[in-house]
């Protein structure tokens, strides 16, 4: 127990406050529901817990894993761990008194200044809880925006994105998702063009796409844009200090999963939705925003601005719901970029392409197996294999101690063999070797 | 705060210089298959640092802060309490932290069976039949309560549009509320701060789908017709959602599942002893009764033969509320707090919890009127004395001038029916030694206030920073370098 009082203690208050038993305080509860039975187990004590916990991580399989599809086995600096361990940020909450939290609202205006870098965009919000409701959010404004009820969207979007932004509409039956197909792995420009119509609210691609392959998200912006529709790209942050922005091709929403930026994985979460927009559509923006002023004596200072948008002001009227939500983890990414800057950033993107590279070409070697797609990916590519991956990634797994990668049966018949694999810069060449041995002896 | 160094609000990119660089990697021989048109033209502007001029840029900021660990945090309604240090080092093992989320099933067995015990413990202890743990916040989880009710009645073809919430709610609630396409009804609380029956029953009708509930509400008072509140809601076919937030007044004393509640949001981060990381991550969840089992998010967790799985096996789920399962490391910890507590101990919680809110209530409430004169739960609200409001003093003054004690100050302003609200919840991990300090300082607070109300006006005096500027901020945003 965590309770400071002794019974002493607890008797001098029950006599300041005026009672003879803590009974009488709660007099207003009816008897009824009072101190019902509670059926839980007895407490641990700390060491109890400790070596619980410990058999239970025990009982999570620790393998070598080339699974990617959106949640990358990144890094973790540890100048990034201590810094987050520091109870000074991870015990404090919601910058609600600025004057006595100015370092978090600091490191909120740097996250914010790093996103917009990143993206190239104008606006971040302060974070969201990770990418999927930020893009289920994006695609909310753009609904807001322009009235109109019809989303288009990329086939190549993580198929859980589209789900989450489904759910986030309630199936509301008055919109209406219509897919863009995809064409030798990347989004069909034509098809774009030829849906995009005067009832079309949106237009929502991601880059790298599920399938790990590089979009050229400068021509479909175009082509969203001379329909007059609204654009949202979904980009993965690590990828963009080498890819091109989504800011640079004129994207009006910009989202990704910030968990790429040296997050620890932990089975879906707490990860950070990435949130930005152009200039003029910052009202739309869900969530909080860190702006900087001054103080009386004019010194620089930050707080929460655009508070007008939010929930605690307008109530039902409000952009969205959320309010606290990652904000430990958008430090977490400040930091992160802080650490590799833009060259470190730059530097181990090559890092994750050159061992995808190197890995495509030692698997396409194994017998039956084929790379699906020629086009350039980044870190993640869809191999073919001669057996059905599912039963394959089972056999490796439990063999070997190596998951080979995702298997994409969910996608559709023609995937059923296909294996998502992806390449991390925790991975070498002998990972790379070891892998295609795995494969080789399950086939 | 910055007694011991001299502030320094350089931003890290001020601190940039070209060519420095905090974490290098080996490169093996350089591959790409990138072509040029595909990559970006210009270079990010991000700050170049050693890694220890991060590290000391990074600490000297976590300087500038309050935090549980530092200061007495009475902020009402977010439970500020003690966060445990076994949760950190449990929940970070590396047999957790490397787990991918799409791992299959078979290699993932021990966070699974912890979701899936840590769902019938926490069902247990409110009283409920079944759990999800996939919401990441409490804004979330309600979301996910609503969009549940939202199911059960298409399914069940009655169209129902409407959603009750009383004016002392937090503002999440309508938020939510209408995020999911529903009309929201204002109830308005009697004088005691209560939900008046009489009130209820007019509002009720054949429309209303659910009425949202805050127990005990954000007055600190327990709804102490919360019985006959879901009954006449029951008999008019509308669900009874509870907001969770309060909870740390009830836990292993009073299960909310008794009352008649047909599904409530957890906010884990506030019970359950996880940090608050200076706004998130938290945890939500959402328990239900058997009625709405069938319409949780998928995938659920499931247990058969001993195995842990993820089933998606729920015809009428609600669907996927995010890609991947929730803020599971936040689970973890909040499992740890679990292990750690009986039904005895848990009772010791909420006893403690409203022992202390009342004491500080009973310290302060002939300076500082209460709204309500009834004991409250594990917070209380009370508002500045008539005389210095008079003489131009608010409570944002009152707020500010804490600060300068060293201690954070409670919540202001909410709710938004008291007039100049404080709102303190000083939980169960306080001693009364530091409860007697913040007395001490808020009856000082008064005394300045009398004496010489420029002080309370212009505080802080001792932060890094003085009153800042907020219109400034809003009027030309500056929001990134």
């Amino acid at each position: 127990m965590y309770i400071s009082n002794t019974e002493q203690e607890k008797k001098e208050m029950l006599e300041k406050i005026g009672v003879s038993s803590f009974a009488e305080i709660i007099s207003c509860v009816p008897r009824e529901f009072l101190n019902p039975e509670v059926n839980l187990p007895k407490a641990l004590s700390e060491i109890e817990i400790s070596k619980r916990m410990r058999e239970l991580s025990g009982k999570n399989r620790r393998i070598l894993s080339f699974v990617g599809a959106g949640v990358y086995d990144r890094y973790t600096p540890a100048a990034m761990k201590a810094i987050l361990s520091r109870g000074e940020f991870l015990t404090a909450y919601t910058p609600y008194q600025p004057e006595a939290s100015q370092g978090i609202l600091q490191t909120i205006y740097e996250y914010q200044s790093s996103m917009c870098a990143l993206y190239e965009m104008d606006c971040s919000n302060a974070s969201m809880y990770d990418g999927s409701t930020s893009f289920a959010e994006a695609v909310k404004a753009c609904l807001r925006i322009s009235g109109k009820k019809k989303i288009l969207y990329s086939a190549g979007i993580n198929p859980r994105y589209i789900e989450t932004a489904k759910t986030y509409l309630a199936e509301d039956k008055q919109y209406i998702f219509e897919e863009i197909p995809l064409k030798d792995g990347i989004t069909d420009i034509k098809s774009l063009s030829e849906k995009a119509d005067g009832e079309t609210a949106c237009f929502l691609v991601s880059n790298p796409n599920y399938l790990g392959i590089i979009e050229d998200i400068e021509s479909l912006n175009k082509a969203a844009k001379e329909k007059g529709i609204l654009t949202v790209c979904s980009a993965d942050p690590f990828a963009l200090g080498a890819l091109k922005t989504p800011g640079y091709c004129g994207f009006d929403f910009a989202v990704g999963e910030g968990q790429s930026l040296g997050l620890p994985m932990s089975y879906g979460g707490p990860y950070l939705g990435i949130f930005t927009c152009k200039k003029e559509h910052v009202r739309q923006m869900p969530g909080r925003i860190c702006g900087m002023t001054k103080d009386k004596d004019g010194k620089r200072g930050f707080v929460l601005t655009l508070q007008a948008r939010e929930q605690h002001i307008r109530r039902d009227k409000a952009a969205s719901n959320i309010c606290s939500n990652q904000a430990l983890c958008a430090l977490g990414a400040a930091i992160y970029c802080a650490l590799l800057g833009p060259k470190g950033l730059k530097e181990a993107c090559m890092i994750n392409n050159s061992l995808a590279v190197k890995a495509s070409i030692e698997l396409s070697k194994i017998k039956g197996a084929k790379l699906k797609y020629s086009k350039p990916f980044f870190n993640e590519f869809v191999l073919d294999l001669p057996v059905r991956s599912l039963e394959l990634r089972r056999k490796v797994s439990e063999k070997f101690s190596i998951d080979p990668g995702l298997d994409l049966g969910h996608l559709g018949k023609e995937f059923e063999n296909s294996l998502l694999i992806c390449l991390t810069e925790n991975k070498n060449e002998s990972d790379i070797e070891n892998l295609k041995k795995a494969i080789e002896a399950c086939i | 705060m910055n007694d011991i160094m001299k502030f320094d609000n350089e931003l890290s990119i001020e601190k940039s210089r070209p060519s420095k660089r905090g974490l290098h990697f080996n490169c093996p021989a350089c591959q790409t298959n990138i072509p040029a048109s595909h990559l970006r033209k210009n270079e990010p502007k991000l700050p170049e640092l050693s890694e220890f001029d991060a590290v000391r840029h990074f600490t000297r900021l976590s300087k500038y802060n309050f935090s549980v660990d530092t200061h007495f945090y009475p902020l009402g309604s977010c439970t500020m309490k003690y966060n445990p240090r076994i949760n950190e080092e449990v929940s970070a093992l590396e047999g957790f932290t490397s787990l991918h989320p799409m791992a299959m099933d078979e290699n993932a067995q021990g966070t699974l069976e912890i979701i899936y015990d840590a769902q019938e413990r926490l069902c247990r202890l409110c009283g409920m039949d079944d759990a999800t743990l996939w919401p990441v916040a409490g804004a979330h989880g309600e979301y996910t309560g609503i969009l549940l009710a939202k199911k059960y009645f298409s399914v069940r073809g009655e169209e129902r549009d409407e959603i009750i919430v009383p004016d002392s709610a937090h503002g999440t609630n309508p938020a939510t509320a209408s995020m999911a396409g529903f009309k929201t009804v204002n109830l308005q609380s009697n004088a005691q701060g209560l939900l008046d029956l009489e009130n209820l029953r007019k509002s009720l009708n054949p429309k209303t789908a659910v009425i949202m509930m805050t127990v005990p509400n954000t007055l600190g008072i327990f709804e102490k017709n919360i019985k006959a509140i879901c009954d006449m809601a029951h008999q008019n076919g509308t669900l009874v959602y509870m907001d969770g937030a309060n909870l740390n007044a009830l836990i292993g004393i009073i299960k909310p599942g008794d009352f008649g509640i047909d599904m409530m949001h957890l906010n884990l981060h506030k019970t359950f002893s996880t940090p608050h990381g200076g706004g998130g991550p938290g945890a939500g969840g959402i328990l239900v009764k058997k009625i709405l089992s069938p319409y949780l998010p998928k995938p659920k967790v499931e247990k058969k033969d001993g195995k842990y799985f993820l089933s998606d096996d729920i015809p009428h789920s609600i669907g996927r509320i995010k890609a991947h399962f929730g803020n599971t490391q936040v689970l973890l910890r909040a499992y740890a707090y679990l292990l750690k507590h009986g039904p005895e101990e848990f009772a010791q919680i909420a006893e403690n919890a409203i022992l202390n809110a009342n004491y500080v209530k009973a310290s302060l409430e002939k300076i500082f009127p209460p709204y309500s004169s009834q004991y409250c739960m594990h917070e209380c609200v009370l508002t500045p004395p008539e005389e210095l409001l008079k003489n131009g003093i608010r409570t944002l003054d009152i707020a500010k001038r804490l600060l300068d004690y060293g201690f954070h100050a409670p919540t202001i302003y909410f709710p938004l029916i008291v007039h100049e609200a404080i709102m303190i919840e000083p939980t169960e991990t306080e001693s009364k030694e530091t409860l007697d300090a913040f007395i001490a300082a808020m009856k000082k607070i008064k005394e300045e206030a009398d004496k010489d109300p420029e002080i309370l006006k212009n505080a802080p005096h001792t932060m890094p920073v003085k009153r800042l500027d907020e219109v400034l901020a809003a009027r030309q945003p500056n929001i990134k370098w």
